[in-house]
Formats: C-alpha cells, structure tokens, sequence
C-alpha cells in the first residue's frame, strides 16, 4: 500500500481497550505505527511536542478523565498545524447525538467500539485504507465522514 | 468573508502540469489524465527539477510499470465517474479491459495488490464522492442525484451511500450544512 509507515495514536483511558487496539494492528498486515496515550490531557501535551511527527490519524474515545474527547477535537480542530489530522473517534457511545455532533465538529470517522476482536482488526483496516484513499485518490478531506 | 468552492481536481492538475513542464521549456504532450509524453531527450537535472516541483503539488512522476497501469486505471475509472455521459456500472469491467488492452481479472488483481483495495470498491468510493460534492452544492434533489449518477432508483442510492459512509444522505447533508453554519464555535453543551 506505501512504503512509508502510516502513524495512529490512540487516547484512550481504559488499559483493556488500548492493549485489544494495539494486538489488532500487529495482526493486520499493514504498515503502521502505533502510539498511546492515557488521556485526553496526554494527547494534547503528546501533540504539542515539536519533535514528534505528527500521527495521519488520531483515535480518540470520547469518555476521559482530565479532558473529554469533545475537549481534545475542539482543541485539535482551533489549532492551525493540527487541524488536518484525520480524527476517528473511538467510543462505546453509539448515540445518534455523539456521532452528529462529532462529525459537526470536524471529526472523519466514528467508530462504535466492536465487540469481537475480528471486528476490531475489519474496522481499523477499513478506516486506514479509506484515510489513505482520501490522502492519494484526489478525494475531497471535507467530505471524508465514515460512521463504522 | 467566507465562501466555498468547488473545483475540477483534473483541470487543475493539467494545469499544474502544463505550468511546471513549460517552465521547464520542454516540449510536450498530454496524453491522457495523468499521462506526460516528453517529445525531446531530457536530461536527468531537468527531470529531478520537474519531480521536485511537481511533488510541492502532491504530484508524484511514477516510474515503476505496475504503479503506471493502475494510475491508468483510475483515471479510466475517474473519466468515467466524472465525465458527462457516465457508463452503467455493470459495463465497467468490459471498457477497463477494452481501454487498457489487458484481461479484468488481470487488471484487477494488480489493482488489489497496490492499492489494497478493489476496482469494484475504487468505483463505489468516487461515485458516493461526486454524490457528496453534489449534495453539499445544493442544487439537486436526491433523486435527481440518483438519476444522474445511474443509479437504478433513489433506494438503491441510499443504500449505496449509507453502506459506503456509515450515514445516510439526509444526515450527511445536515453534518455538511451545520459545520459550515457560524454557531459551530459556540459551546458544546450549555
């Protein structure tokens, strides 16, 4: 698919679901870098470090301590050289109202957390391979919305 | 002010590419979408200046012969979605195989094993794209969108769309609507 690695980072408080995402991506056969964060207050610091490269993609579950995941895409979405980070939010939350809104609010994707590890490892294949589509294939970023 | 625009992505790449070949002062011809047919030896600075100018627009020269033939893919693919007189889909695999001069299950393996996804799906994607483009300018009702994009009635495009986004095109239309009305920076929850 490239030859450059693809860099996700996922901020998730819940040990459980960052330790299930990471396993998912080693078994895909895919070339990617994952990173994590505990929090919502991790992420933004993680973010705003100069030296690290930015990720293509960032999950965010919606339900954290210190600062929420609707904190975290308001404030990814203010600032000028975060902005175009595609964001998938990676919630137990399936409420028609968190995903509208989410999506008003700049998100890309919404993924409802899957309950089976297969699952797991379909959706975050399918939501690399459309981010990519969306980089490479001449596809409007504005109208890259996915509700999984 | 603010406004929005909405553009011809294969419009604006010939320009580019007419802009940075010309700067070069070389001679040249267009062949297709994608395609440069250089009329003149070129020297190896010279080809290095156009890659690195043309990369500053994300465009890419592609040498290697699998990543050419599946380019010529999807500009078919892209020329067919886009242009005017869009063929049904069911006749997609007959004009890839004519146009291209290979067999389909040919071009479509070498396809799926690039870009990870299939020719079939690669359709599906642009089609929902012009769909999205068309529905967030407003000027078509959902039917009419169907109608043009051969679609064989509203339902079936609905279906299509929700399969391929996860929402249907009412609510895709609504999120489009109000990200772009101004109370989107008011806060969340009051």
């Amino acid at each position: 698919m490239q030859n450059e690695p693809i860099h996700v980072l996922l901020a998730d408080d819940e040990e459980d679901d960052r330790n299930f995402f990471i396993d998912a991506f080693k078994e895909l056969k895919i070339n990617v870098v994952v990173n994590v964060v505990n929090n919502g207050q991790e992420l933004i610091d993680h973010l705003s470090q100069t030296h690290v490269s930015l990720p293509h993609v960032v999950f965010l579950d919606l339900n954290m301590p210190r600062k929420t995941g609707f904190e975290c895409l308001n404030e990814i979405k203010s600032m000028d050289h975060l902005k175009d980070i595609s964001i998938a939010i990676y919630s137990t939350s399936a409420s028609e109202k968190d995903i509208e809104e989410t999506f008003v609010r700049g998100a890309n994707v919404y993924i409802k957390k899957p309950s089976s590890f297969s699952s797991l490892k379909k959706v975050l294949a399918q939501v690399i391979a459309l981010n990519w589509q969306y980089h490479t294939s001449g596809l409007n970023r504005d109208h890259f919305l996915l509700s999984l | 002010m603010k406004f929005y625009t909405k553009f011809d992505i294969n419009l604006i790449c010939k320009k580019i590419l007419q802009e940075q070949l010309d700067k070069l002062e070389l001679s040249y011809t267009l062949v297709g979408f994608s395609e440069v047919a250089i009329n003149e030896a070129i020297t190896n600075e010279k080809l290095k200046q156009l890659s690195t100018n043309l990369n500053s627009y994300g465009i890419e020269i592609v040498e290697n012969s699998k990543s050419v033939l599946v380019q010529k893919i999807k500009d078919a693919i892209i020329e067919m979605v886009y242009t005017e007189e869009r063929l049904p889909v069911s006749t997609i695999s007959a004009h890839l195989s004519d146009k291209l001069g290979y067999s389909y299950g040919h071009l479509s393996n070498l396809f799926a094993d690039v870009t990870y996804t299939s020719i079939e799906n690669f359709v599906i994607m642009h089609r929902v794209e012009l769909a999205k483009q068309l529905i967030t300018t407003d000027e078509l009702s959902f039917t009419e969108i169907a109608y043009q994009l051969k679609y064989s009635s509203l339902a079936h495009f609905c279906t299509q769309f929700k399969n391929t986004t996860g929402l249907t095109p009412s609510v895709f239309k609504r999120i489009i609507i109000k990200r772009r009305s101004p109370s989107i920076n008011a806060p969340l929850y009051v």
